[in-house]
């Protein structure tokens, strides 16, 4: 018990240290640039003392929960033997991940709003949440699909730069082709869909599997799955405003 | 009380999120591995911290960090404060938005220090390579990485160049690196960009791009808005394998020398 406080003390001056940064930053631009008085001290005092918090407890459970769980289950399934079993996880931890996810929601919410101002689709609630949920769809399922590719990666040992070199030269000619209002949108969607707590698992899950796996490096191929999640949403939400408005 | 009830309403958002992740894994392992997951009551106490923490890290941030971070990066892209006595220019010189471009990359850096996914994968890769890299250094040249990208893509909002001319210059840079970066730190690398957009950065970020591109003449917020974070994701990639290359070089160094 005893050590378990010492080991939660120590994080608690690590994530203290971590958000160091965060203060001086804002502490210098309110006082030396800006010159205005900080609002609501207490407030931010309270703030600062949650985010500490709250860091330290995540990256507590992180190694007790996320990392053990998704190595467990890679072994489970190299051990199992059957790769469509692992392929259909892989494809609903990247599916099931990203089509709750929050900020996508919100991105695909905003970007209706922008299609609809521009006369891409009618100007009406269902059109325009139809559009959204297409787009959420979308990028769902290329989570999925770059889950299920990534994890086909670490099984084959494919290395990675030739798939993300050929992703990125996907994405330059579909950019070429691809609506002028969507191109924004596809870019920033590669950056919302890999959450807090998806990363950790898809990481432990790689390096998992890539440990389990004969003749595989965990660091050469364990690595890599989340590279593959923020690459296909850019190319497909390029396909799907294409398909939409041409 | 009312902070009390504001964590449990976060709490409740968080649990939501989680339980996605959740349901799949229990289907798969209770009906596809069938076998009782191991250490079941040490991993539930992990879900259950990691539940906790991100309640309480969402709600630190909604009070204390965002409010006064996007605040602050309206003030400072105001065409009140870049001009302060003197004319408002009609064409923005890319020269008036120094201070921008500092505020740019100092909260690129720190927020990028802060992230919670990030420091996850860093503690996984110092732990896999069994040392060889090390969490810290990892995080600061992502940190790096993300600050010049986030100066670059305010600069490029200033300046209203396309977006794309920049984003494939990037990609060609990271293919080149590539070719001559050690192997080990090659997947590694290509993570990192994907790692750093997350829930400290996005919120800020977005809000300086949006300020941005809302006060500067003839610039949109729905073209020009957009697209910051792309530099954020790309950056890094190119900051981890410089990282990389850059230990090489010393350590062959070092070598020549005995």
């Amino acid at each position: 018990m005893q050590q378990q406080l010492i080991i939660f003390f120590k994080s608690l001056i690590g994530s203290c240290k971590d958000l160091l940064p965060i203060i001086l930053v804002i502490a210098f631009f309110q006082f030396v640039v800006l010159q205005q008085p900080l609002p609501n001290l207490g407030d931010i005092f309270i703030g600062l003392i949650l985010v500490v918090l709250g860091l330290t407890f995540f990256i507590y459970g992180l190694e007790m929960g996320l990392f053990p769980i998704g190595e467990s289950m890679a072994q489970s399934f190299a051990r199992k033997g059957s790769i469509w079993w692992l392929l259909t996880f892989a494809f609903c931890l990247g599916f099931g991940t990203t089509v709750a996810e929050p900020s996508l929601i919100a991105v695909a919410k905003e970007a209706a709003n922008v299609a609809a101002k521009g006369g891409i689709i009618e100007l009406s609630k269902t059109a325009q949440a139809e559009y959204a949920n297409g787009l959420r769809f979308t990028v769902a399922f290329s989570v999925g699909l770059a889950i299920v590719v990534g994890v086909l990666r670490i099984i084959r040992g494919w290395p990675i730069h030739y798939l993300i070199i050929g992703g990125y030269a996907m994405v330059v000619i579909m950019t070429s082709f691809a609506p002028k209002w969507i191109i924004g949108i596809a870019y920033d969607s590669g950056g919302v869909t890999t959450s807090t707590i998806t990363v950790p698992l898809v990481t432990a899950l790689g390096v998992g599997l890539a440990s389990a796996i004969k003749g595989r490096n965990p660091m050469v191929d364990g690595f890599g799955l989340i590279a593959f999640a923020s690459l296909t949403p850019m190319v497909f939400v390029m396909v799907y405003g294409m398909v939409i408005g041409g | 009380m009312s902070l009390l009830f504001e964590f449990f309403h976060t709490l409740k958002a968080t649990l939501i999120d989680v339980l996605p992740i959740l349901s799949i894994i229990l289907v798969f392992q209770l009906l596809v591995i069938r076998k009782p997951i191991p250490k079941v009551k040490q991993v539930g106490f992990g879900f259950f911290y990691v539940l906790i923490g991100l309640a309480l890290f969402l709600l630190g941030l909604e009070k204390a960090l965002f409010p006064l971070g996007k605040m602050m990066a309206e003030q400072l892209t105001d065409p009140k404060f870049i001009y302060a006595e003197q004319a408002i220019n009609a064409v923005p010189s890319w020269l008036d938005y120094t201070w921008v471009y500092i505020f740019a990359a100092a909260i690129g850096f720190s927020t990028t220090i802060a992230e919670p996914s990030l420091i996850a994968v860093a503690i996984k890769a110092e732990e896999v390579s069994a040392g060889a890299i090390n969490a810290n250094s990892l995080r600061i040249s992502v940190a790096i990485g993300v600050a010049i990208g986030v100066a670059l893509g305010s600069f490029r909002i200033v300046a209203g160049h396309p977006i794309h001319y920049y984003i494939i210059t990037g990609y060609i840079i990271v293919v080149i690196q590539t070719m001559f970066c050690p192997k080990l730190i090659i997947p590694l690398a290509y993570d990192s960009g994907g790692v750093t957009t997350s829930t400290v950065t996005v919120p800020l970020v977005a809000a300086l791009g949006l300020g941005l591109a809302s006060t500067i003449p003839g610039r949109s917020p729905l073209i020009d808005g957009f697209g910051l974070i792309a530099f954020a994701s790309l950056c890094p990639i190119i900051a981890v394998m410089a990282y990389a290359q850059l230990t090489q070089i010393n350590t062959h160094k070092k070598q020549n020398i005995k």
